[in-house]
């Protein structure tokens, strides 16, 4: 279904827009969800390395543990805050540092400990609970399940591969670049048909078709006139899927979408790091960049990124120049509502006795409480409902002050 | 909850075929299974052993083209090296087109089946431009022929093979205290990944009896394992940590280091109870359902126990319980199944994949198979793919799916098939009645045998 002018008009005098934010005079603001800020939240899938993104060159035990995988400043790194410096492949984030919309929080992780699987690692951290298999929904759908005023399109899950976080019953919307489908009227009419009686395919099918019209995700056509458009084979078009993905989820964040996440894969590098993250960190900022310039800089303003993985990884390099899978790690943020430009969380060190097991970084903060004191200020979630609802079991103790 | 012919082939096969007959009982399967392996020679894949002194001889081409940079030398190697380059990326498309047509013309379609089925239970993808072409030569040579006989056999050719060995990181990872290390004068030294990925992935389990210090227990007695394009698969004591490992609780190696501590340790890893539990359970939700029945589990998992993982009598469990012949179609069928299934519906052709060969496999068959989210030799992590019907039926893959149905079959046959047919020749007992009305009332014919071919009763078995 396209956005009618009347649904629109109807929409607006619901909420009773002002004219300063009156849709008919800056077409961007929908504003149909009951808050009006972004939140994008990127899954690091693979164990992203904390002590190469943001490197401890202050702490004395940092030179002893990194030898063919050292960082700071006379490495090549960007130099932070005279403690900390960052791994020389973000230098395109760099500006965004200088003005306040970059961000770090350190040694934070989830309840994972000593299994130190990927998958299940990775479950945690989208279960948003203490242990696994204690919720079957994903902490970000919960968080939708609690506020009012949520629609389908208030939040997408974006680009091929399941995004847990987003499981749930609050509806969300999944989505991708180059992926419309478009069906002659009679087709459409019997293969709704057919894929009634089977709940996943019936669902599964009127999402695409919906998603499919108005516009978005697809060559530009104006209005209804999809006669213009013809079915073609299902082929990628041009460029890089992780951009494309990102430019998508600005596209709908300029408009009703409140919430995106996808992810970026390939942080497991356990061998020849330095390639590995060159590529990663070059997809991580091309993604940060794409949804800056897409969203546009009124909506960045209010904009926040969480880029989140399973656990760091060992503090040591291992014998192959990579590391192996860890402990605590890092978060990113990102946006014009962060408090950017520091690396916040509590420094554990990184002498012997400071590490998690003698070999990991010590995690000083739940990133689960991390996330939580964003969702609070960000979208005003109250904090029993996080405690309780959306991290069960968490203690979120004192604002960390991620926002501005 | 019994054995039906064309439940068997659509459940535990290849899909129904318009011209090959469909198996008569269970024992029918078994049979076929233990005999020879038509396919393999009607369609060959390269073994990886034939294919190693290539890619080595590509390799050493690489860099003596990357050296010659700016010398008269330089035209002549870089002719050459495109050429093979060429020449390798067509016998890629070529085996995936033999996958194809494996499953499209097989009558021994459990097989291919378990073929898959191990084969991604034992993920390994080669890392680079190079290595990546081992990926269907590695299942030829190292599952496909274990498909039967003991698990045992099965993981050490998967967990010993160069592939493996490279894709996680097992060549890279040396005895902190071997010589090789000792002699180094710089840092090297152990890697977890391979032993982590054995106990987590390819045999107890990740719920399984294991801790930490199993892992890097077992990655000491890993050290050793070593393999290269050039020489294939080496065992090296001179990288092998000295001493012994203990790995759940029982003591391995000590004295000099030797291959069969390793086979020792797989062989006892193959038998543990929790191995058993694990496998039973992965081979249910594969074939039957993504919850299943615990009474089934337990029965083919008893049998593994009860006969050391003897991987025969193991199929033969599962497949003699009604648990497993339920009627009602549950999982849904992954992108590679469904095109495959799709093809053998329509007894595609070995010359039609032969037009326009190599670009049209890729764009008919390849390409729309990653927009339906699985990129063919491209899974994720060692987990390999998802089994859950939710995380293969989005919107986006469904998308891509109906797209293909409606538009791929008119270049894979030279005819279509009247629809009226092809829905009874496809589905068998399972066209549902809007299936059959929408096959008859579809305006074109591709439509038509797309929507047959989109039905939830041809995308789940």
């Amino acid at each position: 279904m396209t956005l009618t002018r009347r649904h629109f008009l109807t929409r607006s005098a619901a909420i009773g827009c002002s004219a300063a934010a009156s849709p008919l005079l800056t077409p961007v603001s929908f504003a149909a969800a009951p808050w009006d800020t972004r939140l994008v939240v990127i899954i690091l899938r693979g164990g992203l390395d904390a002590l190469d993104m943001v490197q401890p060159y202050g702490d004395p035990a940092y030179a002893g543990l990194r030898n063919k995988l050292a960082g700071g400043p006379l490495k090549g790194g960007l130099d932070l805050d005279g403690f900390f410096s960052l791994h020389s492949e973000l230098s395109r984030l760099m500006p965004l540092w200088k003005a306040g919309e970059l961000g770090f929080v350190h040694a934070v992780s989830t309840p994972y400990r000593n299994r130190r699987s990927h998958f299940d690692g990775q479950d945690l951290l989208e279960a948003g609970s203490m242990g696994l298999g204690q919720v079957s929904d994903g902490w970000l759908n919960r968080m939708l399940q609690h506020m009012g005023g949520v629609e389908s399109r208030t939040a997408f899950a974006i680009g091929q591969g399941e995004m847990k976080l987003l499981n749930g019953g609050a509806p969300v919307s999944e989505w991708g670049p180059d992926a419309a489908l478009i069906l002659s009227p009679q087709a459409e009419l019997l293969a709704e048909q057919l894929m009634q009686g089977d709940p996943l395919f019936q669902s599964a099918l009127a999402e695409a078709l919906a998603l499919s019209q108005g516009g978005v995700g697809q060559q530009d056509f104006e209005g209804d006139d999809s006669s213009m458009m013809e079915m073609t084979m299902p082929l990628p078009t041009r460029g890089k899927t992780h951009q494309k993905i990102a430019e998508y989820a600005a596209e709908r964040l300029r408009n009703e979408t409140r919430v995106a996440a996808f992810s970026i894969n390939g942080w497991d590098t356990h061998s020849r790091q330095a390639a590995g993250l060159k590529a990663g960190f070059g997809r991580l900022s091309d993604c940060i960049l794409a949804l800056r310039d897409g969203v546009g800089p009124a909506v960045w303003n209010k904009t926040a990124v969480l880029a989140m993985t399973e656990f760091g990884r060992t503090v040591r390099e291992n014998g192959t120049e990579g590391t192996d899978h860890g402990t605590g790690g890092a978060m990113l943020l990102a946006g014009g509502a962060i408090h950017g430009g520091k690396v916040h969380g509590r420094w554990p060190g990184l002498a012997e006795a400071d590490l998690f097991d003698r070999r990991d970084l010590m995690p000083t903060a739940d990133v689960r409480g991390q996330a939580a004191w964003v969702l609070q200020g960000l979208i005003g979630v109250g904090r029993e409902t996080l405690e309780q609802e959306v991290f069960p079991g968490l203690d979120m103790g004192e604002d960390p002050g991620l926002l501005l | 909850m019994a054995f039906t012919p064309e439940l068997a082939e659509i459940r535990f096969g290849c899909g129904l075929s318009p011209v090959l007959p469909a198996k008569d009982a269970v024992e029918d399967i078994l049979q076929h299974l233990a005999g020879p392996d038509h396919m393999a020679t009607a369609y060959p894949i390269d073994s990886s052993d034939s294919l190693m002194p290539y890619l080595s001889e590509l390799n050493a081409l690489r860099r003596k083209r990357r050296k010659a940079q700016g010398t008269d030398a330089f035209e002549e190697l870089n002719k050459t090296y495109k050429a093979m380059r060429r020449h390798e990326r067509a016998n890629w498309a070529r085996w995936f087109s033999h996958v194809v047509l494996r499953h499209s013309q097989t009558r021994d379609g459990f097989r291919e089946r378990l073929t898959l089925f191990w084969a991604d239970h034992f993920t390994a993808i080669g890392k680079g431009s190079l290595s990546r072409q081992m990926n269907a030569p590695y299942v030829e040579t190292a599952i496909r022929p274990h498909l039967t006989g003991r698990f045992s056999e099965l993981l050490v050719a998967a967990v010993t093979h160069p592939l493996m060995l490279s894709y996680l990181d097992q060549n890279r990872s040396v005895g902190p205290g071997s010589r090789a290390a000792q002699r180094a004068g710089k840092p090297i030294g152990l890697n977890e990944n391979l032993a982590r990925e054995v106990l987590e992935l390819h045999t107890l389990g990740v719920d399984g009896p294991y801790s930490q210090q199993d892992v890097r227990q077992l990655a000491e007695l890993f050290t050793g394992l070593k393999s290269n394009f050039k020489k294939g698969f080496q065992f090296r004591p001179n990288l092998a940590e000295p001493g012994h490992e203990t790995i759940l609780g029982k003591q391995y190696g000590g004295g000099p280091a030797r291959l069969t501590q390793i086979h020792a340790v797989l062989h006892d890893l193959s038998v543990h109870p929790a191995t058993a539990a694990h496998i039973a359970r992965k081979l249910v939700v594969h074939f039957v359902e993504d919850t299943p029945d615990p009474a089934l589990v337990d029965h083919v998992a008893a049998r593994f126990r009860d006969t050391g993982g003897n991987l025969e009598q193991v199929y033969a469990a599962l497949l003699e319980h009604p648990a497993a012949w339920v009627s009602e179609l549950r999982n849904v069928k992954p992108p590679l199944d469904f095109v495959t299934s799709a093809c053998r519906a329509l007894a595609v052709r070995p010359e039609k994949l032969q037009e326009g060969f190599p670009q049209n496999v890729v764009s008919h068959l390849i390409k729309p198979m990653t927009m339906m989210g699985q990129k063919w030799e491209t899974p994720l992590g060692p987990d390999g793919w998802p089994e859950e019907d939710d995380a293969w039926i989005t919107p986006q893959s469904l998308a891509a799916r109906i797209r293909w149905a409606m538009l791929a079959p008119q270049h894979l046959v030279d005819l279509l098939p009247p629809p009226e047919t092809f829905v009874m020749t496809s589905l068998g007992s399972f066209a549902t009645g809007p299936v059959q009305f929408a096959a008859g009332a579809a305006e074109t014919q591709s439509e038509a045998i797309g929507l047959v071919l989109s039905s939830p009763a041809f995308q789940r078995r």
